[in-house]
């Protein structure tokens, strides 16, 4: 499925470049927009637009990558868990690499602990269905795009009468992030290019205080060049008309009201707990914890995992870089100590994070 | 990590999965949260699991937005362009 016929879109991109342009130009000061997901990061840059946006518009990568804002003690508490004896502990690709107190998933791979890496979370109720006299242990990040489908397997292994599956749940929500990134005031945030596939699920709703009691239009926007322009645009155009509104440019994919049954699956596994941002610290209600139907899968009560919270490296400014108060470059580790061959923080760890985007297409000091 | 890759269903089996076809390469996928979707549809897969069903892409969202700038120059910026 083509999203936009190929002519319409070589014609589109340079009408809108050009309006986005006349819009910025109205405004006596730079117009700051955040996009909060890590998938918009790697779009953006990928697609060049950042350099083809007047000067007057900046770009600023928000807490939207749940690699990065994981923090250290919930990493090792998953390399704790690996440790364990007869445990596989079953993890997304993203986790291997980042860094925890002392050591790092692959590491511990590398030194013989069974880390598997899985696609899908179905993949681990499949590990412990095929290795009964193993323990699987899903270690789960993501926001409420993923959430849903760890629940949704959650309720799965329940009904194939798994008994040697748990999860180390580490998983965020998108809006109580944002309103504490608001709250404390200092990011200038003038829009919210809002994420596509967490507004999939959770719809138009739970934005609406960006817009009502913080006066900041937000538009939620897919991922190809021509939809991120678009976002931009309709940002703009609200902000010209004087106007702070919960838009969708992302039709095709997000209805106003979500996906309700992911969002009831989500709700029937998981409650809403404070949670421990990396660089943003503790945030009510914003992570999810099994509720108590199903704590007795909770990995972290069953083997008892110690929480040490550990502080940044030293230098590092992935903390400021996720509340758009940096960016990557004003690091002093970037680029230098800190890589993505060799990366310190978790904004250089993840393909996803803004250091890891700006290292890899320009903005190299 | 919240890549969304849509494809098209292939065919249904009973117990809630899908195959899916994404540009040439087939993978099964559980329709747990989507429900709905049936065969020949687009849907929005992540990480194992369509998440909704994909509004057939219409040419109508383009053209509205080129009307929207096209109407914008002519009230605001008469005879320039």
């Amino acid at each position: 499925m083509r999203k936009h016929p190929g002519l319409a879109e070589a014609r589109l991109a340079p009408l809108l470049l050009k309006e986005i342009t006349g819009f910025a130009g109205l405004s006596d000061q730079p117009l700051r927009l955040m996009e909060v997901c890590g998938t918009h990061t790697v779009a953006i840059f990928r697609s060049g637009i950042k350099s083809l946006l007047p000067s007057a518009i900046e770009l600023l990568s928000g807490p939207g990558c749940p690699v990065c804002v994981t923090p250290t003690a919930e990493i090792d508490q998953a390399i704790t868990l690996a440790r364990q004896k007869d445990v596989i502990l079953a993890t997304f690709g993203d986790l291997m690499r980042v860094p925890g107190s002392s050591s790092t998933l692959q590491q511990e791979r590398a030194q013989g602990r069974t880390i598997r890496v899985i696609l899908s979370p179905l993949d681990a109720l499949q590990l412990a269905a095929e290795h009964p006299d193993h323990v699987v242990c899903l270690f789960a990040v993501g926001f409420e795009t993923t959430s849903p489908t760890i629940a949704a397997a959650v309720t799965e292994a329940g009904s194939q009468g798994l008994t040697n599956l748990y999860l180390l749940s580490s998983q965020r929500t998108i809006p109580p992030a944002i309103r504490a990134l608001l709250a404390n005031g200092m990011a200038q945030i003038d829009g919210f290019i809002l994420p596509g596939h967490v507004s999939v699920i959770i719809g138009q709703a739970p934005y609406r205080f960006i817009a009502e009691e913080f006066g900041i239009p937000g538009v939620i926007t897919g991922f190809e060049p021509l939809d991120i322009l678009e976002g931009i645009y309709m940002l703009l155009k609200q902000k010209k008309e004087g106007r702070a509104a919960i838009e969708i440019q992302y039709r095709r994919a997000v209805a106003a009201e979500g996906n309700e049954r992911a969002r009831a699956i989500m709700a029937e596994v998981f409650a809403p707990v404070d949670a421990n941002w990396r660089g943003l610290g503790m945030i009510p209600a914003s992570g999810l914890a099994l509720r108590e139907a199903f704590s007795y899968l909770d990995a972290a009560r069953h083997f008892a995992l110690p929480y040490i919270e550990q502080g940044d490296a030293p230098g590092c400014l992935c903390g400021a870089v996720l509340q758009g108060i940096r960016r990557p470059p004003e690091c002093p580790l970037f680029g230098t100590q800190c890589t993505p061959e060799e990366p310190i923080g978790a904004c250089m760890v993840s393909t996803e994070g803004s250091c890891a985007a700006y290292y890899k297409y320009g903005g190299r000091p | 990590m919240c890549l969304g890759i849509p494809g098209k269903i292939v065919s249904i089996t009973t117990n809630g999965l899908a195959a899916v076809d994404f540009d040439g390469i087939k993978r099964e996928v559980s329709l747990m949260l989507c429900p709905e979707a049936e065969i020949g549809d687009y849907v929005l897969v992540h990480v194992g699991f369509a998440l909704r069903r994909l509004e057939p892409e219409d040419a109508q969202e383009t053209l509205r937005l080129f009307r929207e700038i096209e109407e914008s120059y002519r009230e605001e910026t008469p005879g320039a362009g």
